[in-house]
């Protein structure tokens, strides 16, 4: 989920693609609409250009802005916009056609939108991660859908014997308003076609003003009828001619390996087809499957049956020992000492130890499973050296090269169908699920689904990291915070990639850690050393959650230590609207945007806090037992900011009666999906806080399923979420929105927590802590 | 060789007795609406009505439902028109969708006992239908609505 999502692969180092390296092929076949808009003449430069920059062009393949790939007219009219990102929940898959539509003028009713498979050649980049799709997606989709409706209009003007400058695009027409003559868009296709796609220089775009679906949040998501009706083609929902039914069998400890299996019992299952080794990869073993042995049936149901008579013995290798009440105090003692410094100004040391008064918080936040509501599954069928897959995958293109290498095959004899995603919050940018299948359907020669259950999707995670934040914070005689130094300890997402990764990558270092906004003199982060021990990876808004929890829990400490109010501490500490520099960090990430773009603005930092403390009713009087925390966190170059209000009965169970929270994210498309993912994301924040915990015994996974990895649900979810929108000026870069509401949530509650009952959770889950 | 009533439609079945009904909609009939969550009734994702009650599917067998009517949310409505999938619309309940089949069937379900559930008697009745994306908010308002029509 951040800008690096392959960095075993540099795949950045490709850079931008130009139109004229897509094939003729892929262009002339693209949708398969007759009379598509389909270019002859190609151009020669299609740079994006924009009012501002981002970090778009530096994703692997970077951007492709192209109206001949994303938009075809049929001679009916249908407009087919080609979705290229994938969709977990968040919208995208409406979001950006809406965009492309919006420019040219369709109407929207009439407007199919079309799955791009995994092909960054012809699409641009198709991470779905990171938070970043309309980020990077705004204005290349403006544009191309600006010069289809270009396209158009010189179609029509020569069709009318008019100058162009007389015709006008108007929802799905193009006008001549002088003589009163229309040509539908469905009439104008098959010569739009031929006249060339105009340089992007010298596009005009449409005035925000005149918006018909941007920033409405009127229109729907395309799949919503067929999700309520049961329709909806998840990754789960593949069905081919022939297809099979498998289960895999995984080591239990992560880098262990396969020593002998005994199939005979299984065998017996009614509906038990075969019995297969698979082959692992060794750790660090990367987006490589673990290996294990399968069992391939008729049914899923048969599949499983056959699975659990499987007898197995495992090697579990080198992680056989983790077990994660130990290493919490492994990184307790790490977080007491110095570390590697990745930040530095002023004299910490010096101002620490001239300070009136130091406060300390260390925060332990555990590993967090991600549990999509589906768990990873994948249909593949390989046969004549060539592979089709089907899967729910926010990676497209790398499960393509993955696939490719794994099978031995080029890329373009692999296809990859993206479906639905029934949820992915980072789990699915990790293809190893498919190359599974991949691997099965060679060996057996048929179509195959491995389907994981939710033990397996629990146990083989990439999980969220383990970390303990340890903050110090010297204040002065006045109570001023002088001093503030931050050590973050937790295991590397680059472990997946590379053996002996002991430092935190710098993508996770910019999440929370030296990107830190506050204005104090002496300020210094450290990072010292963790081993890994489990396969990390992304997982919704990643480090920032520990990091966002150690901070703003600091600022309730703070708060309380000098007898403020929550919300007045907080502004303090960020202190004057400026731009916050980060001169002593070595090349700082910024979420892979440039800072001109998007800086670190502690103006907007301080504009969520003021509006969620006005329309959040912040100081209001609560009941008894109730109390009120307020955090702000930047993430994904967006600024959001929670308040909680939280209930806690005389028995210490917790409930909680309102939230609210504002966000800055930019230009936004439809604010109608920022609303569910704030809402979701509240749900999400409280899940990790309440009970979110996978440990470890022996190297092995504890936790199993629901009943001892709960989730929030209905009759504990927040009674409401309000969702304020920070509206800025048309300009204005779009920022994130699927991540950053989750940062802020925790602490947010952790400290109403303090102000209901005068405990702090400095831990989490809180599980039993507030039991009386 | 078991017999099944499914959606209305006559259905055989000659394998494993014990099969979960869950994977012979699935995988045997292809009726993927329903989902696979969890496998131990713990998420509501395969959520069916049997008769007049919500059933989880992962841990009820073929051969429980004979002689039962079943139905998945592909039979709930000829058209998808049911007032809780109408609500569902209008409230634009779903982000990624997945689980809202079982949400959804599992609200019919309820108003079939009890036509208009107070707020407190939604969230007891949906609290065994995980949404790990969170529209929670959104499907207790659409419930409300189906049965209120506001
Ligand atoms: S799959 Fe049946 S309740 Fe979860
Ligand atoms: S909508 Fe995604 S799990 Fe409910």
């Amino acid at each position: 989920m951040n800008i690096i999502t392959r960095p075993h692969k540099l795949r950045g180092i490709e850079g931008r693609i130009g139109i004229e390296k897509i094939s003729r092929r892929s262009v002339l076949t693209g949708l398969g609409i007759a009379g598509g808009l389909v270019l002859a003449a190609p151009v020669t430069s299609r740079q994006a250009f924009a009012a501002y920059e981002t970090g778009a062009g530096k994703m692997p393949h970077g951007t492709v802005v192209d109206p001949r790939v994303f938009v075809a007219i049929a001679s009916d009219g249908t407009v087919t916009i080609v979705a290229h990102r994938s969709e977990m929940g968040t919208g995208v898959r409406t979001s950006l056609p809406l965009v492309v539509a919006e420019e040219m003028e369709a109407d929207w009713s009439r407007v199919k939108v079309a799955q791009a498979h995994g092909d960054e050649v012809k699409f641009g980049n198709q991470d779905t991660d990171g938070s970043r799709s309309t980020r990077h997606y705004l204005m290349p989709m403006r544009e191309i859908g600006a010069s289809a409706r270009v396209m158009l209009e010189a179609a029509a003007a020569k069709r009318l014997g008019v100058p162009v400058t007389e015709v006008k695009a108007v929802n799905h027409e193009v006008v001549h308003s002088a003589s009163g003559r229309r040509l539908g868009f469905g009439e104008l296709a098959a010569d739009a076609a031929k006249e060339p796609v105009p340089s992007i220089g010298s596009l005009k775009l449409k005035d925000p003003k005149d918006f018909r679906y941007l920033g409405k949040g009127q229109v729907s998501i395309v799949d919503l009828r067929d999700i309520t009706v049961g329709t909806a083609q998840y990754g789960s929902d593949t069905r081919l001619p022939g297809m099979k039914y498998a289960v895999i069998a995984r080591p239990p400890v992560t880098g262990g390996k396969l020593v002998s299996f005994d199939a005979t019992d299984a065998m017996k299952v009614s509906g038990v087809e075969k019995v297969m080794e698979v082959q692992g990869w060794p750790w660090p073993s990367k987006f490589q499957p673990l290996g294990g042995v399968a069992v391939i049936a008729r049914n899923t149901g048969a599949a499983i049956k056959g699975r659990d008579a499987l007898k197995i013995v495992w090697d579990d290798g080198a992680n056989g020992k983790y077990d994660s009440v130990a290493y919490r105090s492994e990184l307790e003692q790490a977080a007491r000492k110095p570390g590697l410094v990745v930040r530095k100004e002023g004299d910490v040391d010096g101002a620490l130890k001239g300070a009136d008064k130091v406060i300390v918080g260390e925060y332990y936040l555990p590993h967090l499973a991600h549990v999509s509501m589906e768990t990873p599954v994948a249909v593949a069928n390989v046969r004549d050296g060539k592979a089709e897959i089907w899967a729910p995958v926010q990676s497209p293109g790398g499960t393509r090269e993955d696939a490719a290498k794994t099978l031995g095959i080029p890329e373009d004899n692999v296809t990859v169908n993206v479906t639905l995603l029934g949820g992915g919050f980072g789990r699915k940018s990790k293809c190893d699920f498919a190359l599974e299948a991949a691997l099965i359907s060679k060996a057996i020669g048929a179509p195959v689904k491995v389907q994981w259950t939710r033990e397996d999707d629990l146990r083989h995670d990439f999980l969220h990291t383990v970390s303990v934040e340890r903050i110090e914070a010297g204040l002065d005689k006045s109570g001023k915070v002088i001093a503030w130094r931050h050590r973050s300890v937790a295991p590397t997402i680059a472990s997946t990639f590379a053996a002996n990764a002991v430092h935190a990558a710098p993508f996770e270092l910019g999440m929370g850690l030296i990107d830190m906004p506050f204005e104090i003199a002496n300020i210094q982060c450290e990072n010292p050393e963790a081993a890994a021990h489990a396969r990390i990876g992304w997982f919704r808004s990643v480090s920032n959650i520990p990091r966002a929890f150690a901070v703003q829990s600091m600022v309730g400490e703070l708060a309380h230590a000098t007898n403020r109010d929550q919300k007045d501490m907080l502004l303090e500490l960020i202190g004057s609207p400026r731009l916050v520099k980060l001169d002593s960090v070595k090349d700082p990430w910024n979420y892979g945007e440039p800072f001109d773009s998007y800086p670190i603005d502690t103006g907007r930092l301080r504009r969520v806090v003021e509006l969620v403390a006005d329309k959040g009713g912040w100081g209001r009087s609560v009941p008894k037992g109730h109390g009120l925390g307020i955090a702000v966190h930047r993430s994904f170059v967006s600024y959001i900011a929670t308040i909680v209000e939280v209930a806690v009965d005389d028995k210490g169970k917790l409930s909680i009666p309102r939230v609210d929270t504002a966000i800055d994210c930019g230009t936004f498309v439809n604010p109608e999906r920022i609303q569910s993912q704030i809402e979701g994301a509240a749900i999400m924040g409280l899940s990790l806080a309440k009970y979110g915990e996978i440990t470890f015994k022996d190297g092995k996974v504890q936790q199993g399923n629901f009943d001892n990895f709960p989730v929030v649900r209905m009759d504990e979810a927040p009674l409401i979420t309000n969702v304020h929108i920070v509206p800025v000026a048309a300009d204005t870069p779009p920022s994130g929105v699927g991540e950053p509401g989750v940062p802020p949530f925790a602490p947010a509650l952790v400290n109403a927590i303090f102000a209901a009952t005068g405990k702090r959770i400095r831990a989490l889950p809180i599980g039993k802590q507030l039991e009386t | 060789m078991i017999k099944l009533k499914i959606n209305g439609q006559e259905r055989n079945w000659d394998g494993d007795p014990d099969l979960p009904l869950l994977w012979f909609l699935r995988d045997e009939i292809g009726l993927t609406g329903t989902k696979y969550g969890c496998g131990q009734a713990l998420c509501g994702s395969c959520t069916v009505i049997v008769d007049k009650e919500a059933v989880r599917s992962c841990i009820t067998s073929v051969s429980d439902v004979v002689n039962r009517e079943v139905t998945t949310i592909e039979g709930l409505h000829p058209t998808g028109d049911h007032a809780v999938q109408k609500a569902w619309r209008q409230v634009n309940v779903p982000q990624c969708g997945y689980c809202q089949a079982g949400q959804i069937m599992q609200a019919a379900a309820l108003l079939l006992d009890n036509s208009k559930p107070t707020h407190d008697q939604i969230r007891e009745a949906m609290s065994g239908n995980i949404c790990r994306c969170g529209c929670y908010q959104r499907i207790e308002n659409a419930v409300h609505l189906a049965s209120t029509g506001v």
